[in-house]
């Protein structure tokens, strides 16, 4: 067990709380480093995928975990980052006073991208500021609905239901896109962007964000400027899953509106609140349950009587059972279950359960006459 | 127009759980669709009279409206609005998918035989003009308009129906005054699935059943948005026209639009009045 004493009142803010964190991540990151070099390919596509669904549930876990703004639309970031980044670097753009229409190199599509999806999030984030709570997650989930409609329409630039094909990009001969090269380049932005995310959230920005989710009222009063935060978070939440969307483009090589439905923005939110609502760590225990899910369900189908195995449905069911179940007995996710643990061997023989109790109160109305 | 009212219906069991509990629930679609599955094995599978049938799953939807409460929501009571969201978003996954599973439903489509035909009736004598509409539409309007005259006298006339708005309108002075809350929201569920339940019957002769049927309930968003959230006509008036703008948007705009106006609609709305056409201004109480 170890004691920390409070020393110096930059304590509160530092990165790591104490030496251990850099063990400990230190030894993470050395391994997620090494993985390709014992690791087959199908693994490293795995990781790859895991990566970057880690990243979006980062950008969600922004503004849901931390801000307290629901979103129920996230997958239509994460479908205009995707969709920018194809544009971009497959067929070229004709921009004026160019002879040849561009293609972009990707050090610049990507970030574009980026800014793209960002910019959609002012968009959307600056006409709902004023909503909060399930008016905030409805006019999202509308948003959203739009963007699937306009992908699937809109055929002169994404070519509709027929899909769009990203070309693969190329350093000297190297594929980037594909096995080693591209899974480092995933876990690098990745690693970047919960470093920001970081560094965000202990500068005065993140604990405004994080005071409005706790009070939305006594932020305002402590002198938060409640718009521009509010908006601040949606255009980075939104700009980090658009990221994620450029590279999920590349992942999959081909592109559909029927990859960025209400469905994928319902498993990105799935993601943050069985991950562990309101932690980093949270989005990457998210990503890995919503991605070995599947896998681990198929493993079980060999197991169970046919009659069972075979029915159709089946995963869908178990995912929003665990999701009842989740919310239900453990509302912090994956990463609680993780940290109460933790504190059980910590303390070990004095463990008390009413550490992590919860206080229970009768829903306060917000309608006031 | 009767696509209107079945937004409309739908809409009034989200605005009555909304209004008793402040759950917004993300599972009315599901409900609908269950309450449907229900009428079909009723009616086509053990071979009951049309109204025996439709009667038997509006009642047997009750039940399973008042145990969805009992089992997912009461656990979670007091929680954040967002956690019981999820929670409502967690059974439509199981509903959904659970009714596919359930032998003899499948995720094939069905129909029920209803006593009303699909041809065109006529509303006003020949000479004075013409006005069409079909039996199925013609029921739909009627069964709404009924619907919607019983919950109003249920809600101003009876013991329950009050204690239903004491509820809604102060939990804890309710339960002081005796009112056993947590039942009370067993009981709103109930009634929000029987409502789903008759919409979801009085739909399956236009559409069809099946497990996504559900979907329709996303459509309903816009309509309870309209009328403000919390309004039991504002959500009947509010289904009506975001069925109304819909057919339109269908005939004058080009294609892609009639899935989208409503949606548009409700950004709209939220945008220039939130509290929607028949809400109450609210303010926060901290």
């Amino acid at each position: 067990m170890r004691f920390l004493f409070k020393t110096d009142y930059n304590q509160d803010i530092r990165i790591a709380k104490h030496s251990g964190y850099y063990w400990s991540y230190g030894l993470l990151l050395l391994i997620v480093v090494a993985a390709p070099y014992f690791l087959e390919g199908y693994y490293i596509g795995q990781m790859t995928q895991l990566f970057i669904i880690a990243m979006a549930g980062v950008g969600l876990m922004l503004l849901a975990g931390y801000t307290g703004l629901v979103s129920l639309g996230h997958a239509a970031f994460f479908g205009i980052g995707a969709y920018t980044e194809a544009v971009l670097t497959s067929n070229g753009v004709p921009l004026p006073f160019m002879e040849e229409p561009v293609i972009f190199p990707f050090v610049i599509s990507m970030p574009l991208a980026a800014i793209f999806a960002a910019l959609a999030g002012v968009v959307i984030g600056i006409p709902v500021l004023r909503l909060t709570g399930i008016y905030l997650a409805i006019a999202t989930f509308a948003f959203a609905l739009i963007i699937e409609e306009i992908l699937s329409r809109w055929e002169s630039v994404t070519n509709g239901y027929t899909g769009l094909l990203v070309e693969s990009l190329y350093i000297g001969d190297t594929e980037l896109t594909d096995g080693a090269p591209f899974y480092f380049l995933c876990l690098g932005l990745l690693v970047l962007v919960i470093l920001m995310s970081i560094n965000l959230l202990r500068s005065p920005t993140g604990r405004a964000m994080m005071a409005i989710r706790d009070s939305e009222v006594s932020a305002q009063s402590m002198g938060v400027n409640l718009a521009r935060v509010k908006t601040t978070a949606f255009a980075l939440s939104a700009g980090i899953t658009g990221l994620a969307g450029a590279l999920f483009a590349h992942k999959l090589g081909f592109l559909s509106p029927e990859s960025f439905t209400v469905f994928q923005s319902l498993e990105l939110l799935v993601l943050v609140v069985v991950g562990g609502i309101g932690s980093l760590h949270g989005a990457i225990f998210g990503a890995m349950f919503v991605l070995a899910l599947p896998q681990g369900l198929a493993i079980l189908k060999d197991y169970l009587p046919t009659a069972i195995a075979e029915t159709p449905g089946m995963e869908p069911f178990i995912f929003g059972f665990i999701l009842v179940l989740v919310i239900i007995f453990e509302p912090y996710g994956i990463y609680g279950r993780w940290l109460k643990i933790k504190h059980y061997f910590q303390m070990f023989p004095v463990y008390k359960k009413a550490t992590f109790k919860r206080q229970k109160a009768y829903m306060k109305s917000e309608r006031l006459k | 127009m009767s696509i209107g009212c079945i937004y409309a219906l739908v809409a009034l069991g989200f605005v009555l759980i909304y209004k008793a509990t402040e759950v917004v629930n993300f599972a009315q679609g599901e409900l609908m669709m269950l309450g449907a599955f229900l009428a079909y094995t009723f009616i086509s599978i053990l071979g009951w009279n049309y109204w025996a049938g439709a009667a038997a799953a509006i009642f047997c939807m009750f039940f399973v409206g008042n145990f969805v409460d009992r089992i997912f929501l009461r656990p979670v009571l007091g929680q954040p609005q967002f956690s019981i969201v999820m929670v409502t978003i967690g059974f439509g996954y199981m509903a959904r998918s659970g009714a596919g599973m359930i032998p003899g439903w499948g995720t094939e489509t069905y129909a029920i035989s209803t006593p009303f035909s699909s041809e065109g009736m006529s509303l006003v004598p020949e000479s004075v003009g013409s006005l069409v509409i079909s039996q199925t539409d013609l029921s739909v309007i009627i069964a709404t308009i009924i619907l919607c005259a019983v919950l109003y006298a249920f809600f101003t006339h009876t013991r329950l129906g009050i204690a239903m708005q004491a509820s809604s309108q102060n939990q804890l002075a309710a339960y002081y005054m005796g009112i056993p809350v947590k039942a009370v929201f067993s009981m709103i569920w109930g009634i929000s699935a029987a409502v789903a339940a008759a919409a979801g019957i009085l739909l399956a002769p236009t559409t069809l059943i099946d497990t996504s049927m559900g979907f329709i309930g996303l459509k309903a968003f816009p309509a309870a948005v309209l009328g403000g959230f919390g309004s039991i006509p504002g959500a009947v008036v509010g289904g009506v026209i975001i069925g109304i703008i819909e057919t339109l948007a269908g005939f004058y705009l080009p294609p892609g639009f009639k899935n989208v106006a409503a949606y548009v609609v409700l950004l709209v709305v939220l945008v220039v009045r939130p509290q929607g056409l028949f809400g109450q201004k609210t303010g926060k109480r901290v």
